[in-house]
């Protein structure tokens, strides 16, 4: 098997020509779906562990406190062992609850983040679709996960629960337009939706910086309506601990549990993908115009690299204002939107039209 | 082949989610098999590689119109309540209503000769539908995008008027 760090499709194709080679058509089709399906679950499961043991090292740090030491070197182990402690957890459901919708909840918010997690594009030929619509096909789908929210909210029968799925979802309906919204900014720059155009179309300079001003704009408009769209802090009050128990995975225990959270750490990846892949160059590295040397040192660092220092650049930003800032009420979270920062992104359309209609762009 | 099996299982499930959507006595449930109905037409649209029609249907029937439906049945009713079956006369009215549309679907769909297209070429351009939303010769639809969005507006003016309709009567009256 060829493999270069630089440049997946040499990988892929040897694999694709290796089983083709061997089996009929379908078979190979089936074989492959269930490889890129074992990655994605793979990858989800050790990311999603990971995210939470830095969530909680980065909440120690900024609270002056230590985090989880005990288990494994540095705590490393902690949350290794909390996910086996969920699996072996008794599986409840509420004696008056909709045992259909309430089993069903937890799967179409997982399935929702696995569908958009497969067009982020990791590396060179390391992504599984690549749609012509890419983008609108992330904003589409994900749209769809706050179904499983408000129907884990319900059927749960439990007051607290249903709160917090009403609160979640005015929340994420209201916050899915101005993530859209930002979005769109950045298509009119790139001229296309598609990822792998997009991530193309930043190999002399990032979108952040040849858009200036309205890509900014748009950029911090996005991160502060994706910490809303995943129910993070400041914004988390649908899960408001000390007014609603948990929200509206109250009555959910064991796996299904398991499932919402690690749902939640998804979303977070995502946001923090989708700003790296839109506004941050995917997984090109940072290239300065002329200065040819410092491109070429950049350019030994493989894209993988790349994606994930940014990718965990930005989580790590999002991290600490939820570790800084108090949480807002529901109110507050509703004026934001509608009243700031829906203005703020319609106006920013425009500017970002007669930018790259004047070509004000570098 | 394989687009073959795909089809059926995706009419399949259109078919048996429509039919447990009118059947269900629970509304929530209801609204759910109407997701799942949604869902797999937006399969069916990815299957032709229609992917921006697919990504809209999502959008606005999946993430707009079901979850506006869940919402309002989240306001107002409880997970105890089931629906009342339909008295006998009801549901012989709604078998005619249904024979009826099914006909009359049939009839047109028979009479009507699809002509076969081959490739169709690059449908989901960003370019090509963005003009073609704002011209107004032959292939442009800059009228019906006005009059639907004017429609939002009303309906949105609509709905601001409504939530506030008591606030403005006590100013009325206080003046």
């Amino acid at each position: 098997m060829a493999f270069n760090i630089y440049d997946f499709t040499t990988l892929t194709k040897s694999i694709h020509e290796g089983l083709s080679s061997q089996l009929s058509p379908t078979a190979t089709l089936a074989i492959e779906w269930t490889i890129v399906g074992l990655a994605y679950l793979l990858f989800v499961a050790l990311f999603g562990l990971f995210l939470v043991y830095a969530e909680r090292k980065v909440c120690a740090a900024f609270q002056q406190r230590m985090g989880p030491m005990r288990v494994g070197p540095w705590g490393l182990l902690q949350t290794i062992a909390d996910f086996i402690k969920l699996l072996m957890k008794e599986l409840i459901t509420p004696r008056d609850a909709d045992k259909f919708l309430y089993n069903l909840a937890p799967f179409i918010v997982i399935i929702v983040s696995f569908l958009v997690i497969s067009v982020i594009p990791f590396a060179p030929g390391l992504s599984t679709f690549d749609f012509d619509i890419g983008i609108f096909f992330v904003t589409a789908v994900s749209s769809v996960g706050v179904i499983g929210i408000l129907l884990a909210g319900w059927s749960s029968n439990n007051k607290y629960s249903l709160i917090g799925a009403m609160r979640s979802g005015a929340q994420i309906v209201s916050y899915e337009l101005s993530v859209g919204l930002s979005l769109i900014t950045m298509i009119i720059l790139a001229e296309t939706m598609q990822i792998s155009g997009i991530v193309e179309g930043q190999r002399e300079m990032w979108f952040i910086f040849k858009g200036h001003i309205p890509a900014v704009i748009a950029f911090l408009v996005f991160i502060i309506a994706g910490t809303a769209e995943t129910n993070r802090g400041p914004f988390d009050l649908a899960e408001a601990e000390s007014e609603l128990t948990a929200g509206f995975h109250t009555e959910y225990s064991g796996i299904k549990f398991a499932f919402f959270f690690l749902a939640e750490y998804i979303n977070l990846f995502i946001v923090a993908a989708m700003a790296t892949t839109v506004f941050l160059g995917g997984w090109m590295p940072l290239h300065f115009g002329d200065f040819e040397g410092f491109n070429q040192i950049m350019d030994l660092i493989p894209g993988l690299f790349w994606f994930f220092f940014k990718v965990l650049g930005v989580i790590f930003l999002m991290m600490w204002f939820k570790w800084t800032f108090p949480r807002l009420r529901v109110d507050q979270i509703l004026n934001l939107e509608w009243k700031y920062l829906l203005p703020i992104n319609l106006f920013n359309i425009l500017l970002m039209a007669a930018v790259v209609l004047f070509g004000l762009h570098f | 082949m394989n687009s073959e099996i795909l089809f059926f299982l995706l009419s399949g499930m259109i078919v048996i989610f429509s039919i447990l959507t009118v059947t269900s006595r629970r509304i929530l449930r209801a609204a759910v098999y109407l997701l799942f109905v949604l869902v797999s037409t937006a399969g069916l649209y990815f299957m032709l590689n229609y992917n921006f029609l697919a990504a809209v249907q999502l959008t606005v029937y999946a993430g707009g119109i079901i979850v506006l439906i869940i919402f309002s049945i989240l306001l107002t009713s409880h997970i105890s309540e089931r629906a009342q079956m339909a008295g006998k006369f009801q549901g012989l009215m709604s078998a005619l209503a249904v024979i009826a549309g099914a006909t009359l679907t049939l009839i047109t769909i028979l009479n009507f000769s699809f002509p076969g297209k081959s490739g169709i070429e690059s449908p989901s351009d960003v370019k090509a539908i963005g003009r073609a939303l704002v011209s107004y010769n032959e292939n442009g639809y800059a009228l019906p995008f006005e009059v639907v969005s004017i429609l939002l507006l009303a309906a949105m003016i609509g709905a601001i008027i409504v939530a506030r309709k008591e606030n403005l009567a006590v100013k009325n009256t206080k003046k």
